[in-house]
């Protein structure tokens, strides 16, 4: 075994793939949510920057199946991880509370991020699917809002702002615990760490919570 | 006082194990738990039965064979103590208290509450050392180190290997103790020179034994009799990723 594979299956490797890809992720979400805010400035607006996007479609794709990398390497590393942790643990203790002496959100990352990779499954069959079918009319917003697989369907805007729920309890935990993992967690700028994550497990789900209230809820822009 | 001991019972390795109910009396608030366990034990033996296991030695918190999971958690619930640290006046009169041994694959249970660490032995004998010259008594002062380097490395070596940070973790997970046993030489010179090595070789036996990964809940922080930080597990993984890439 090459030390590279050495590196990858060992306990540390893995939690570096975790932490790599997961910053990665991360960075999306903020390029995600910028596009998302778009809607903010009307049908037109929101219309004319995916159309925009649209014009750049290879690099879009190239884009695509980066991320779709990413996600597989968290995705398949977390699963890996999940299995092999249950592995090492042993009978379970009669009595445990282990809420004394951690964060609910740590504990809960493989149940936050099961749940996350349902509904990415669903985002990307409903609102990612009829956006490449329907690209020719340009009615993005209306798709986005709608009835249909948008924000104008209650139990989708429900269902998406319990998702982002569940966003921020995992990037609540996995955002300061990537830098745990670099090792760089612990010095000085740990503290910095912990400010920016705010900006991952708050400001980001509340950020695409808000859009989902305003727009499923409050009316939203007309 | 009086308690009512709920306590883990299992034969050998192969036996499937029960919980026992043994009520006891006439405790002072100044016992500790294991004088409680004894006073217990000798009930037990004079009755003809056979006494619990459970690991002890030093009695006085620095030896780290004691270890039990107590009511939740680990070595009792007060924070920077072992089992033999605890004391009978931590508990109401009348409760129930739970007694379980550490639970870990990688630490099979012997007896009653008495767990196989050798595992630990075995992460040790990979790279827990340092490789010296024989001879005269060195000066002790003749290697310059920083005062904060030193203060770490003797935080970091205050670990006494009780296995506490692996009977908390949800993943039993040892990266605490052997975060611990790589930081305490790769703070100071003399660690220097078998510095990769020692951490690859410790990272690979404790991956081998079983142990799971950390997930960064900080249980063991929190755990651990000697409050050993999770600045250790950092310096470990750091470690590890610059032995990968150099």
């Amino acid at each position: 075994m090459s030390w590279v594979t050495t590196f990858l299956n060992s306990s540390i490797g893995k939690k570096t793939i975790m932490a790599i890809t997961g910053l990665l992720l991360c960075l999306y979400l903020v390029i995600h949510l910028a596009g998302n805010l778009t809607l903010f400035g009307g049908a037109d607006f929101f219309n004319s920057y995916v159309l925009r996007l649209s014009a750049f479609k290879p690099l879009v794709r190239i884009i695509e199946a980066v991320l779709l990398l990413i996600f597989g390497g968290h995705i398949f590393n977390g699963l890996r991880l999940s299995i092999e942790n249950r592995k090492a643990t042993d009978k379970k203790y009669q009595s445990n509370r282990a809420q004394e002496n951690s964060s609910f959100s740590s504990k809960t990352m493989t149940i936050t991020g099961s749940v996350l990779l349902v509904f990415l499954i669903t985002h990307l069959a409903t609102v990612w699917y009829s956006f490449q079918i329907e690209h020719s009319g340009g009615e993005f917003f209306k798709i986005i809002i709608g009835p249909v697989v948008g924000l104008g369907n209650l139990s989708v805007a429900v269902l998406y702002g319990v998702a982002m729920v569940f966003l921020g309890f995992h990037l609540h935990h996995g955002f300061q615990s990537a830098f745990q993992t670099f090792g760089i967690r612990y010095n000085r700028y740990g503290r910095l760490i912990e400010i920016i994550s705010i900006l991952f497990w708050f400001i980001i789900p509340a950020g695409f919570l808000w859009i989902v209230v305003y727009f499923g809820f409050l009316g939203g822009v007309k | 006082m009086r308690v009512m001991l709920k306590v883990w019972r299992q034969n050998n390795s192969k036996s499937q194990g029960v919980f026992e109910m043994y009520p006891v009396k006439n405790i002072s608030g100044d016992m500790s738990f294991f004088e409680m366990m004894d006073m217990l034990n000798d009930r037990l033996v004079l009755d003809g039965k056979t006494p619990i296991a459970f690991d002890h030695d030093c009695r006085e918190g620095i030896c780290g064979t004691c270890g039990l999971f107590i009511n939740g958690r680990t070595h009792g619930s007060l924070r920077g103590i072992t089992t033999c640290q605890l004391h009978m006046r931590s508990f109401k009169d009348g409760e129930t208290i739970v007694v379980e041994p550490w639970r870990a694959k990688a630490f099979p249970v012997i007896k009653d509450l008495i767990v196989d660490r050798s595992s630990f032995d075995r992460i040790m004998e990979a790279g827990g050392y340092v490789s010296i010259k024989t001879g005269g008594t060195p000066d002790a002062n003749a290697i310059p180190i920083p005062k904060i380097n030193v203060d770490e490395a003797m935080d970091a070596a205050s670990c006494i290997g009780c296995g506490a940070c692996v009977a908390t973790c949800k993943n039993s997970s040892a990266m605490l103790f052997v975060g611990a046993k790589v930081s305490q030489y790769a703070l100071l010179p003399q660690g220097q020179p078998e510095a990769r090595e020692r951490v690859l070789n410790m990272v690979a036996v404790m991956d081998e034994e079983g142990f799971g990964s950390c997930t960064n809940t900080g249980a063991c922080e929190v755990e651990c009799p000697k409050e050993i930080s999770l600045e250790h597990i950092a310096r470990m993984n750091r470690e590890f990723l610059k032995a990968n890439i150099s």
